[in-house]
């Protein structure tokens, strides 16, 4: 065998060579299989940036399905809820340019929301626990409905199907313990000042 | 005394003291104010609940609000009154927002309720005292408000060696510790022992307090000493110099210890618990003399105020008022600050109310604290990062900050940032750079919450498609199995007709061949199969639907035992005599039993029907396979097998005198005859099983037993004349009706889903008999 190597170094070396990719390609299918990721990993990247709001703004049955198609090509902009926040983000993990918000699909909120269902008004028809694309909303035939607050995501899809218009969006109230501090106006200059408060008198 | 060790903390800075003012005069006490505003959440952690209602009279240390779980804490009366109102007051925060508060209209008396004081409160166990502590709604005094409790409560697996009080008060202006320090020197000491007794009187006891306080440090040394002499304990007095910020708990530890705190650990976790001296006080009232929480001492000061002093203050006394009393010069002063110039904040309005950390009242001149000057630009000048207490790179934080990096910014610790204001205070530019921190603090909580709301949203959302998803497939399946059926039946039907037809075609034509009629025959029997075959998959891809028959026998059987039982029971109530009015229960109770028996029943026996879908498909594919004399065979022996078993029972009950017994006979009569059906059946298919299995012997079954009768009823017919043959069908159809009308009463009787559909048919059939008749009548008068 070695003698054969030696006198025939060309088509010895073929043979080593052909030898070592073969078992390298092995190797490299088996981790391919064993180590398989699950799922399409920048759709879950893309996903993880979506506010999650599950409402179809975007023109697709949830964030999940616009994470596909963003995946697939589709502009970056068309998610509301998310803002110009979320369009940020997601460019900056495509590494493409941020556009601003398409304004074709809505307007970014102001505020945060969340649905209430005057309970008063509410004939128990279901309507609304259909509708909802997270289950917040909480009731049985004929019975009264009611959302679970901390479960709203403020998509606003129940209210249209309430027969009795009894559901409301309202802004989600801002106690001391939401509250935050802002950034101070980095940009101000002296002049811009409001005249000093050396008259004013503080509120007794 | 024992001299101790002193480590130097990093960075730090040297503003005006500004401690005199407010020392010049000795402790005042506030008078009662015209209104107590009680926040429900003046500490870390969940509001307290409120335990009175609007209008009811409480008095001074009642507890009006407990605490909600082990992170809060409880509220007390700082006086006596009525309730006024439970609702959203402004309170002393930064954002100026209101909050829950109750609200007290004091009625000038002061009345307390009795207190529950306590001898020898040494003698209590480590939870008795923290019961005491907790009911006494204490709360860390010097800063975040921290609920005391919890503090003394360590988990079981840390022993603490170590418990510093913290006096170190090194925040300009504010002189409160300082003056709770002189004048209570005793009860702090007492405090403190008693706070080293409740965790277990850990090694070293320190009392911590910056050197310039000398008249607290004289004091305290000497009450330390006189402590020790009669107690036996270690109580240290350190003393280090001034500098802020040294009172930051995890700096404290470090100036008195050496020892660093992780990021993002507690000092629990070095073995050391760290209290303020205000808490120390507090908790010793709390023990030894009952007393909650309802007062405070309040440094006053500014120079926008005539008198500079401290101040006794009842929680929940309006800041105005507490100003009020001191002189406040509301033309003179530049703004009202809570708490120290460096980590203080400005108030917009003084109507909220002095809370429990509540340690000064700031109220500046405009020349005592003008406005900061406006921000310049970031000149990389690094005084900050020399001055951070805590070792952090301010600029760079503040870069990161601006730009809302908050990885970056976690990167670099920011929130190892205990907000203190030293590099705001050393910086030329005069960058707020705290504002920075705390918004980016602020911003990143908020990140953090929101992105556990939409994986929470995001979970619930694929939760729920996953539930759409499957609902919609059990809905599949049940149509699938419920075509699989029909489809069955229909083809069944179909065969049927097809022999009908056949013999009708037969009656037309009077003259047919055998091979006329078997083409439309055979596709309807392929079908048939296929059909079988397809619903019999169908079938098995829903669960295991014998699982569910067993389980309904199962109760059809407990319910059967119970009725033997109770009928038992009664029977032998009755033989004892017992009195009727609970036999007749008795009898009553029985009766549902047996009412619930039959319902069961009858779902079992539904069950087996709707099962057949399944087993009847088995078996009628096994049927089409064999031969019409097999299975008539089969039957036979299967009904002579329910037979014998049906004679058991009857004989049985017979011997048991059961009320079943009737039944039972009606059974075995009805089973008896079935034999004798299927017996002739069997004959008749053993007589016609040459032929048909010779020229056909792959032919199944029902379908072919049924095209073997119409061949022979052609046959017949043939032979027939027509008034025969009219004759013939009427008395077919007559003995159709007369079936289909049994059937209906049945159905009538048994409260049949189906018995529209039966009335149809039997409508259907007299419609049929009708023309039959008709048609007779006219055969025999053209005759
Ligand atoms: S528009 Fe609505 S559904 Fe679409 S990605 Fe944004 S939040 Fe999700
Ligand atoms: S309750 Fe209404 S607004 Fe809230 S998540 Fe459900 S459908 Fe959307
Ligand atoms: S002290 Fe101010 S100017 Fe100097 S480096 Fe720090 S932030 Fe910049
Ligand atoms: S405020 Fe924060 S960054 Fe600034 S000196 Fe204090 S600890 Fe350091």
């Amino acid at each position: 065998m070695l003698d054969w190597m030696i006198n025939n170094p060309v088509p010895s070396a073929l043979l080593v060579l052909a030898a070592l990719s073969l078992s390298f390609g092995a190797i490299l299918g088996f981790a391919a299989v064993k180590y398989k990721v699950e799922g399409d990993l920048l759709v879950e990247q893309i996903d993880a940036l979506l506010p999650q709001t599950q409402c179809g703004q975007c023109g697709h049955p949830g964030c999940k399905p616009y994470a596909q198609a963003i995946a697939d090509g589709e502009a970056i902009n068309h998610c509301p809820p998310g803002g110009q926040a979320t369009i940020n983000s997601l460019a900056s993990l495509l590494g493409v340019e941020a556009p601003s918000l398409d304004a074709e699909h809505g307007q970014a909120p102001e505020v945060k929301q969340v649905a209430y269902i005057r309970e008063e008004d509410c004939i128990g028809c279901t309507k609304c626990i259909q509708a909802c694309p997270v289950d917040a909303i909480l009731g049985a035939q004929k019975k009264m409905h009611t959302v679970i607050e901390s479960e709203c995501t403020g998509c606003d899809l129940c209210v249209e199907p309430c027969p009795v218009d009894c559901i409301d969006l309202l802004p989600v109230e801002e106690g001391v313990r939401e509250w935050a501090w802002e950034k101070p106006n980095a940009d101000l200059i002296a002049s811009d000042r409001v005249p000093s408060p050396n008259s004013a008198e503080a509120s007794v | 005394m024992t001299s101790h060790t002193i480590w130097e903390v990093p960075g730090g800075i040297h503003p005006p003291e500004n401690k005199a003012q407010s020392m010049a005069q000795a402790l005042a006490e506030c008078p009662l104010a015209p209104e107590y505003i009680l926040p429900l959440n003046q500490h870390i952690g969940a509001p307290s609940a409120p335990l009175v209602s609007v209008g009811q009279s409480v008095k001074k240390y009642q507890l009006i609000a407990d605490a909600e779980g082990i992170f809060s804490a409880a509220l007390h009366a700082p006086t006596s009154g009525t309730i006024s109102a439970i609702e959203e007051r402004l309170i002393a925060h930064p954002s100026g927002l209101s909050a829950p508060c109750i609200v007290i209209a004091p009625d000038g008396l002061d009345e307390a309720c009795p207190l529950e004081p306590c001898e020898q409160p040494f003698a209590l166990e480590h939870a008795a005292i923290v019961a005491k502590i907790r009911q006494a709604g204490l709360v860390g005094m010097g800063g975040a408000g921290f609920p005391s409790a919890v503090k003394l409560n360590p988990h079981a697996n840390t022993s603490i060696n170590t418990l510093i009080i913290n006096g170190t008060e090194c925040e300009p202006y504010i002189t409160a510790d300082d003056m709770l320090m002189q004048t209570h020197t005793h009860e702090l000491l007492e405090g403190v022992r008693l706070l080293a007794h409740t965790l277990g009187n850990p090694d070293n006891v320190l009392i911590g307090v910056e050197d310039n306080k000398p008249e607290a440090i004289a004091a305290l040394q000497e009450a330390a000493h006189k402590a020790n002499q009669k107690h036996g304990c270690d109580i240290q007095v350190v003393s280090f110099p001034t500098k802020y910020p040294s009172g930051g708990e995890k700096q404290l530890i470090y100036i008195l210890t050496g020892q660093e705190v992780e990021s993002g650990k507690i000092p629990a976790s070095l073995g050391i618990v760290v209290q303020n001296v205000g808490t120390a006080v507090a908790a010793w009232r709390a023990v030894r003399y009952g007393e909650p929480l309802i007062e405070r001492i309040t440094t006053v000061v500014g120079q926008s105020l005539q008198v500079q002093r401290n101040m006794r203050v009842r929680i929940g006394t309006p800041m105005n008022f507490v100003l009020e009393q001191n002189g406040f010069m509301a033309s003179q002063s530049a703004r009202l600050i809570v708490g120290g110039p460096m980590m203080g904040y400005a108030l917009e309005q003084t109507c909220v109310p002095v809370i429990k950390t509540t340690n000064c009242l700031l109220a500046p001149s405009h020349s005592e604290m003008p406005e900061a000057p406006p921000q310049q630009a970031c000149i990389r000048c690094g005084h900050c990062a020399e001055a951070c207490p805590a070792g952090l790179l301010p600029q760079q934080l503040y870069w990161y900050a601006r730009s809302d990096e908050h990885e970056k910014l976690e990167a670099h610790h920011l929130f190892d940032c205990i907000e203190c204001g030293a590099c705001s205070y050393v910086c030329p530019s005069s960058i707020p750079l705290v504002q920075y921190y705390r918004a980016a603090k602020g911003d990143i909580r908020k990140a953090a919450a929101d992105k556990l709301k939409s994986d929470k949203a995001r979970e619930r959302f694929e939760h729920r498609q996953e539930r759409l998803a499957k609902e919609e497939a059990a809905k599949e399946a049940k149509r699938q199995a419920r075509k699989a059926a029909a489809e069955l039946n229909k083809a069944k039907m179909a065969a049927q007709q097809a022999a009908t037809e056949t013999s009708h075609s037969q009656n037309l034509a009077s003259t047919s061949t055998h091979k006329d009629i078997q083409p439309p025959a055979i596709p309807a029997i392929a079908s048939a199969e296929e059909l079988v075959a397809n619903a019999a998959t169908a079938a098995k891809a829903q669960q295991d639907p014998t699982l569910d028959k067993a389980r309904l026998s199962r109760t059809v059987e407990s319910l059967a035992s119970s009725i033997t039982r109770m009928k038992a029971q009664m029977a032998e109530a009755v033989s004892e005599g017992l009195d009727p009015s609970r036999i007749e229960k008795m009898a009553a109770k029985l009766k549902q039993t047996e009412l619930k028996a039959q319902e069961a029943k009858t779902k079992l026996d539904a069950f087996d029907k709707t099962l057949a879908t399944g087993v009847l498909v088995d078996a009628a594919a096994q049927k089409m396979m064999a031969s019409p004399q097999d299975a008539a065979a089969k039957t036979l022996s299967s009904l002579q097998k329910r037979l014998s078993k049906a004679q058991e029972l009857h004989l049985e009950a017979v011997n048991e005198n059961k009320p079943s017994a009737d039944a039972l006979k009606q059974g075995v009569i009805k089973l008896e005859q079935k034999i004798e059906e299927a017996k002739q059946a069997l004959s008749e298919a053993q007589n016609a099983a040459p032929s048909s299995s010779s020229s056909e012997p792959q032919q199944p079954d029902a379908a072919a037993a049924a095209i073997e009768r119409a061949k022979q009823k052609v046959q017949a017919a043939a032979s027939m004349t027509p008034e025969q043959k009219a004759q013939a069908a009427v008395e077919s159809l007559q003995k159709r009706l007369s079936k289909a009308q049994e059937r209906y009463a049945k159905a009538q009787e048994t409260h049949d889903e189906n018995l529209e559909a039966f009335a149809t048919g039997v409508e259907k059939l007299e419609l049929k008999l009708k023309a039959a008749m008709e048609a007779q009548q006219e055969g025999s008068e053209q005759a």
